[in-house]
């Protein structure tokens, strides 16, 4: 009898303990993949802008380093703290599954923005990514042959061997090189790995170029990479001869664009994506929009987007392209 | 022919010059572009901050202590010049001198307190520096990059190669220490002391040195010449990143420290062989990408050149020695 009515007290608590939450705004949280990463401020940016104007609590963790299994803890705390959503750009494709199906058992939504689970899809809600990556290498091989003259030998220098995103890309630029006939006389002599370390990075610039005299371009699909190849040819004046371009933050081209050294390069806008993800957050927990393949819905200054295949939305269909006339519309 | 022999033998630092010249000639063989002014450019470019912790590192050394925080130093001090570019640019830009220098002096002064105040191992307690400092860098920054646009021009030209000098200022500069460092090592009371400190630090009080004073010392010119390496990373990367910047500096600064004949037992070393062991480790940096070495490989490459030169000289030694037991058989 004493135990039955601890029960039901119990029961009563827990559902004051509920509505109390109810009441609260909705917690979202966003674990990026480290700290002190300037291409998390801008996804933050658009998480943070959206928060404001949908009366909800953001707030933005990442560990010190991207290690595999550096987020798990972080995940464990923000179930503990009892937030609603948890959005994440995952630093491993199967370390996490444990903890989000912990997460997502607590009720909690959970998204991966910027990155997703390959092969594990099902131990998240949803995914949401800032461009089709499969244009991502056709674009940046059209841009770069624009730059050239669609003629002359181009090199790649890229971020780590194993980097799944960039192999994906370069993949893809090797492929339309050697199907699309546009791009005949363009012949690409070597692919090369910086490590996404500025140093790295530029010594195997300073290499392609002793290495290869009649480089006409070399595309970085990374940030650090595409940063360093425009100081190696900053510093040696030679950006008549050599066109450097791939993907890179505004922010850090800036000075690159404003003095000529780079003329165009391309990059999405990561902050669609925390404004994206935010907006289908809401929706999912207020029950407007069903996450299920196929359906649709309106997302303010993005237009309609589209849940397709596993469940993933992208953020804007092509990629944004930034040179000296538009670089100055940019922050992050 | 032996007379060759035995300078080598006698003459640590005509070792380490021989193998920077065979080194280049083999790759020079397979690269002729390898032996150029330009190639020398880029090496000399790969080794000013390296240099310049380097200095400081042999004076902590050869006083029988390490100092593994100095990426860590060099991090942080950075960031306190990166902060005063971005949030005060209307300060004069040259105070990044006093500033980066002044916190890395604190900082080393910090390790030099914890090891002679409680008698602590200096690899503890720098091990342990180095994530505190690390760690203070996040928290002032707030985990945020200093962009290139904040870094002023002055300051990133001293990397470029001037139209007067046609070498970048920052290589005078790392050469500069390391003459100003033989002369304060060879030539004063005090520099002499780290010596008799590091050969034999039981004795060392009783022929009156002042161990705590010395100790101090060491750590604090450590760190204030991390400090300067500090800026000079900006100077030449043109940004200040709370996680990378100075990040595995330790490892590369006593590599060099060893390969340039340091006893990492104390007492023993010269600032000559030190300034080679930074050239090798340049050279092997530069050549690596240039031999087209894929990066997988190249970590592994690095580590043997280190061990390789570590063999040699213990080889070379164990040489000698028997040379000089056999004469001085000879002669009694």
């Amino acid at each position: 009898m004493l135990k039955k009515s601890l029960l039901i007290g119990l029961a009563a608590g827990l559902a004051m303990v509920t509505t109390a939450f109810a009441a609260d705004p909705i917690k979202i949280v966003y674990i990026g993949k480290n700290t002190g990463n300037p291409y998390f401020d801008s996804i933050t940016g658009g998480f943070e802008d959206a928060c404001k104007e949908k009366g909800c609590e953001f707030e933005f963790v990442a560990p010190a380093t991207a290690e595999a299994t550096s987020q798990i803890p972080f995940i464990e705390a923000q179930i503990q703290r009892g937030v609603n959503v948890i959005g994440i750009a995952p630093n491993s494709p199967d370390a996490l599954n444990q903890v989000l199906d912990d997460a997502r058992a607590k009720g909690i939504l959970v998204l991966t923005v910027n990155g997703d689970l390959v092969g594990n899809e099902s131990h998240r809600d949803a995914t949401i990514l800032p461009v089709d990556f499969t244009k991502t290498g056709p674009n940046q091989v059209e841009l770069m042959g624009s730059l050239i003259g669609y003629k002359g030998e181009i090199a790649i220098l890229s971020a780590t061997t194993e980097a799944p995103d960039q192999n994906t890309w370069i993949a893809a630029m090797n492929d339309t090189l050697a199907n699309d006939a546009k791009y005949k006389d363009m012949k690409l002599v070597a692919t090369v790995y910086g490590d996404d370390q500025p140093e790295k990075s530029t010594t195997e610039m300073e290499a392609l170029l002793a290495n290869y005299p009649n480089l006409v371009g070399v595309i970085a699909p990374t940030t650090v990479g595409i940063a360093a190849a425009a100081q190696v040819v900053q510093q040696r004046g030679i950006a008549d001869k050599v066109h450097v371009t791939g993907l890179g933050l505004p922010s850090e081209m800036r000075d690159f664009i404003k003095d000529g050294t780079v003329k165009a390069f391309q990059l999405w806008s990561p902050y669609n994506e925390g404004w994206l993800a935010v907006h289908f957050a809401l929706g999912v927990l207020d029950g407007s929009i069903k996450n299920e393949v196929g359906a649709s819905f309106d997302v303010p200054n993005l237009g309609k987007v589209t849940i397709a295949d596993k469940n993933a939305m992208i953020a804007q269909p092509e990629l944004t392209t930034f040179d000296a006339s538009n670089i100055d519309n940019f922050n992050f | 022919m032996s007379a060759v022999l035995n300078f080598l033998i006698r003459r640590r630092e005509a070792g380490i010059f021989v193998m920077i010249v065979l080194f280049c000639l083999f790759v020079g063989v397979q690269k002729p572009q390898f032996l150029t002014l330009d190639s020398l450019r880029i090496v000399l470019l790969l080794t000013p901050l390296i240099m310049i912790g380097a200095m400081g590192q042999m004076m902590v050394i050869v006083a029988r202590h390490v100092d593994l925080s100095i990426g860590s130093i060099l991090g942080l001090s950075a960031m306190v010049s990166g902060m005063m570019f971005r949030y005060m640019p209307d300060m004069p830009w040259f105070l990044c001198f006093p500033l980066s220098i002044g916190t890395g002096m604190l900082l080393g002064f910090v390790n030099g307190l914890l090891i002679t105040t409680f008698r602590l191992p200096a690899i503890i307690v720098t091990l342990g520096t180095l994530n505190l400092y690390r760690g203070l860098t996040f928290i002032i920054s707030n985990a945020k990059q200093i962009d290139r646009q904040y870094v002023p021009s002055i300051l990133k030209s001293m990397s470029q190669p001037s139209p007067t000098l046609a070498v970048p200022l920052i290589i005078f500069l790392s050469f500069a220490i390391a003459v100003a460092t033989y002369w304060f090592l060879m030539h004063t009371r005090i520099g002499r002391q780290i010596f008799a400190l590091g050969s034999n630090p039981v004795a060392a009080p009783l022929r009156g040195i002042n161990v705590t004073q010395v100790t101090l010392l060491v750590f604090t010119l450590s760190g204030a010449l991390s400090g300067l390496a500090g800026i000079m990373y900006a100077s030449r990367w043109g940004f200040v990143n709370p996680s990378n910047t100075g990040a595995g500096f330790e490892f590369q600064v006593i590599a060099a420290v060893v390969i340039g004949g340091v006893s990492i037992n104390g007492g023993v070393g010269t600032v000559l062989g030190t300034v080679l062991g930074v050239l090798l480790l340049g050279c092997v940096g530069a050549a690596l990408p240039l031999l087209g070495i894929p990066g997988t490989t190249q970590n592994a490459i690095y580590g043997s050149v280190i061990l390789v030169a570590l063999l040699i000289d213990r080889l070379v030694r164990a040489q000698g020695n028997r040379g000089v037991t056999q004469r001085a058989g000879a002669s009694s």
